[in-house]
């Protein structure tokens, strides 16, 4: 592999051939502020955000589609950068609501860390704002197209990741929007409910529904997991607050399926939760499944087991062990068929 | 599978058969997509006009059941050709004489004929298949749930090696499993002939191997088939069964056939997250943990041991799968003493080969492949590189079967069953999104075959096969075929399996999902 030295901030640093200047940045803990990028999409360079002063070149280049090359000299926080910086800030925000402190997306907003670091203050420009209506009418995706600020990562996330493209721009503009075609709420349009668009989103635009009004970032702690709807092993982070499941959300490091997840995954969390768990031990009484205690129900079950082992022999029992439990489970269920029982009857749905 | 997941966006060829992965594994599916943005050909072999049909460069739209004609064709066209690789058949495998012989019969014409293929397709595919550089074959349950899934599999197996295609990087066969741990809980021996690690209960230095680590004396004879048990049930050879985590009233082939056995049991428990329709057949009904409640680990499909992280406590009075099994085990004088998951990971790792350099804490966030043979060993992303298990491939000559029920004049429709994307098995109903989402049942029919019956669009129906009936919605659609009908296995009002055919698979004994006959009528 072929390197490149470069100067950064005064640093020189040495990165692969093929890098970009953003990727120099960020692999060398360099801050750069991106809207539009995302590590698993390819680039636009539409924020204009991440831009950089580079010696010998007459504008101010965007970082994430700028390749770095031998001997470059970067600057990333000059007053200049940080000035075009402000300003994109600030038209961003001239449009954006201010209703922070209500939406779900405050603490883990992009654009409010960047307003915040840049001082932006949303008197510069004033003018018109969006009036929207809400697209509410799916279980799973608030979206709130006042707030989006075309970065175009939904796009990309629903061609690159999804495969399934049914997201683009439409008119133009200051009426420029992003949805479906036709601009239609996504529960008539063709699409999955992967979720991955929600995933990317910088802003408060598109949101996990079951999550509004149930945690902010700062209060919930998040446990990655393994989903447990399919065979493809797909791994997330089960957002939690106070002891209670929240909602799900991608964690980037999964290994087999990054940010991408479905409609179950993603959402399907729901059923932890379902007036149909069964809560407390059930036996059955005079024909009628009827609570029980811990210790009544294990002590009816190992003298009844007990019993038609002595009377029928141990191959009179069997079991069906559980494809959706875990291997340590599945392993002590047939060690205690197997050790305890004393018979091979043991058996799962990988037939049936 | 032979292959890994992340593979597959830089595969050159894919060949899907009987495999609906947008849907049934939609993030594979999405894999796909991306293989195919960057310029990788699909074959897709499948009744319906799913999503990945839309998107093949050939969609082979085979009639049910009729794989094994369409796989020997498939090679016939190779052979004809000279695209076999004749150094990989030469120095990788035996027995390939007598596939020659057996395929020459399964010409493009007579091959076309018996799967409804035109042979322009059958070329097609043959050629884009046999003369990639790199291909990989996918299936699913549309290969296995027949009462031929074996010998499906083989002849896929035999296609792979006739064209080298196996043992290599984006190359090789791979069944995608269906649930979240079906691999991990066949790794860990919930089978009847096999201890973990897939070493054989008959086998006497395994057997004796665990005998030293449990001590205690263990049965050398393979036990009950799922199949086998109701059977033994109905005829009292079965007195007791102990059901975790599934729900067989919902989930296996004739349903009614399956009930009518755990009536005849003198004592059921199930242990379960939901109030199941098993478990209302119980005596005693035990509360599990979900997934959010336990920590352990599931193996996907490609063979990546993972973690689950405990993020709650169980819900209301409920345990965890795994307590319940260890104070049943110790009141009944055998005291399993495990003080975590991790702890019963350790003997785990200590008994099965493969599993031989796992621990939770190697597995970390991003998981271990299997083989995993010591703890230095970083996990094996693809299988048969060089050498296939048994040493030398096998390939064996495979007839074309007939499923074991198909239409007739009195269940003039085939019945065909699988999965949607907004439900997993019989878990998704008890999620209140997913079921506003995706409330029913809506039963796939052809538009000739819906004028034929007079039928309208979303129309309730009743569906009736020799074993049963039930009533569900329907929706006209030419995604299958005229005489086809489709239905998911998702909805306990729609309770598919009440139709299915209990006829199965003579090695495996899964049965014929696939296939059954079945008519409609107005309601």
């Amino acid at each position: 592999m072929e390197w490149l030295t470069l100067t950064i901030d005064g640093r020189e640093v040495s990165v692969p051939k093929g890098t970009t200047v953003l990727d120099a940045c960020r692999m060398n803990n360099i801050p750069i502020p991106t809207l539009c990028h995302a590590p698993e999409l390819t680039s636009a360079g539409a924020c204009r955000l991440c831009v950089v002063q580079i010696e010998g070149m007459r504008n101010l280049p965007p970082s994430c589609v700028t390749q770095a090359t031998q001997g470059m000299k970067v600057e990333t926080q000059n007053p200049k950068v940080r000035n075009a910086r402000k300003v994109i800030l600030e038209l961003l925000v001239a449009n954006h609501p201010l209703d922070c402190m209500t939406c779900q997306k405050m603490g883990d907003c992009s654009l409010a860390e960047y307003a915040y670091d840049y001082g932006v203050t949303g008197e510069v420009y004033q003018g018109e704002k969006r009036n929207l209506p809400i697209d509410s009418g799916n279980p799973f995706i608030l979206r709130d197209q006042n707030k989006c600020i075309l970065c175009g990562k939904c796009i990309k996330a629903c061609s690159e990741i999804q495969g399934k493209s049914i997201l683009d721009f439409s008119h133009r503009g200051f009426d420029t929007q992003v949805g479906p075609a036709f601009n239609l709420p996504y529960n008539e349009s063709d699409c999955d409910f992967c979720g991955s668009c929600v995933s990317v989103c910088p802003v408060g635009a598109l949101v996990e529904k079951q999550m509004v009004g149930k945690g902010r970032p700062w209060e919930v702690s998040k446990v990655q997991t393994t989903c447990p709807f399919c065979g493809v092993g797909c791994n997330f982070d089960l957002n939690v607050k106070d002891g209670k499941v929240i909602g799900v959300t991608s964690n980037p490091d999964a290994p087999v399926n990054g940010k991408a997840l479905c409609v179950k995954g993603r959402f399907g969390m729901d059923m932890i939760y379902s007036d149909n768990r069964v809560t407390t031990p059930l036996i059955r009484k005079d024909g009628v499944l009827v609570p029980a205690e811990w210790d009544e129900a294990l002590d009816l079950i190992a003298t009844k087991l007990g019993e038609i082992k002595k009377t029928y022999g141990p191959n009179s029992i069997a079991a069906l062990s559980s494809a959706h439990c875990t291997n340590e489970e599945n392993y002590l269920m047939q060690k205690f068929m197997r050790a305890v029982i004393g018979t091979n009857n043991i058996d799962h749905c990988a037939r049936t | 599978m032979t292959n890994s997941i992340n593979e597959i966006p830089n595969t050159k060829v894919m060949f899907v058969i009987g495999s609906n992965a947008t849907e049934a594994h939609p993030v594979i599916g999405t894999k796909m997509k991306q293989a195919l943005a960057k310029g990788a050909k699909l074959i897709v072999a499948d009744p319906r006009r799913i999503d990945l049909a839309d998107h093949s460069d050939v969609w082979l739209r085979l009639r049910p059941g009729t794989d094994i004609a369409l796989i020997n064709g498939i090679m016939n066209i190779i052979l004809a050709n000279g695209w076999e690789d004749r150094e990989f058949i030469e120095e990788r495998t035996e027995g390939f004489e007598k596939v020659r012989e057996a395929v020459q019969k399964y010409t493009p014409e007579v091959v076309s004929k018996v799967t409804g293929v035109p042979v322009e397709n059958l070329v097609e595919a043959a050629k884009i298949y046999a003369t990639a550089e790199r291909a990989q074959i996918f299936y699913t349950l549309g290969i296995t749930e027949h009462t031929c899934g074996t010998d499906n599999v083989m002849s896929l197996a035999n296609l792979a090696m006739l064209t080298g295609n196996i043992g290599k990087e984006s190359s090789g066969v791979n069944p995608m499993r269906g649930q979240n741990n079906v691999q991990g809980a066949c790794d860990m021996g919930a089978l009847p002939d096999v201890y973990p690690g897939y070493q054989k209960v008959a086998n006497p230095e395994v057997q004796a191997k665990f005998e030293a680590a449990w001590g205690v004396p263990l049965d050398p004879n393979p036990g009950f088939m799922i199949p086998d048990m109701f059977e033994a049930a109905v005829s009292k050879d079965l007195r007791a069964l102990y059901v975790l985590g599934e729900d067989p009233v919902i989930t296996d082939a004739d349903a009614n056939h399956v009930r009518k056995g755990l009536q005849a049991l003198d004592f059921l428990v199930v242990q379960e997250i939901f109030l199941s329709e098993t478990a209302k057949l119980a005596d005693v009904v035990l509360p599990g943990a979900s997934y959010a409640e336990k920590t352990g680990t599931f193996s996907n499909t490609e063979r990546r041991v993972q973690m689950v992280n405990q993020a709650i406590k169980p819900i209301g009075n409920a345990k965890t799968d795994g307590e319940i099994i260890c104070e049943l085990a110790t009141r009944m004088g055998y005291p399993f003493e495990y003080q975590s998951s991790e702890e019963v990971m350790q003997e785990i790792a200590k008994l099965t080969p493969q599993f031989a350099g796992i621990t939770h804490e190697r597995l970390g966030t991003q998981g271990l492949q299997w083989p995993v043979p010591h703890a230095e060993h970083p996990g094996t992303k693809f299988l048969h590189e060089g050498k296939f298990t048994r040493g030398k491939g096998q390939f064996v000559a495979i007839e074309n079967q007939l499923p074991a029920e198909l239409p007739d004049e009195d269940y003039p429709l085939l019945l065909s069953t699988g999965r949607k994307l907004s439900h997993y098995n019989v878990f998704t109903q008890h999620s209140p999104s997913l079921e506003i989402h995706s409330p029913e049942e809506l039963a796939e029919i052809n538009p000739l075959d819906a004028k034929q019956l007079g039928l309208e669009d979303g129309e309730q129906v009743k569906v009736a096969s020799r074993r049963g009936e039930l009533k569900t919605k329907i929706m006209i659609t030419e995604r299958v075929p005229v005489g086809m009908v489709f239905m998911t296995l998702h909805y306990f009002d729609s309770p598919t399996n009440v139709l299915t055919n209990g006829a199965y698979d003579k090695v495996t004994k899964t049965y014929e999902y696939k296939v059954c006959g079945v008519k409609i009528s107005k309601v």
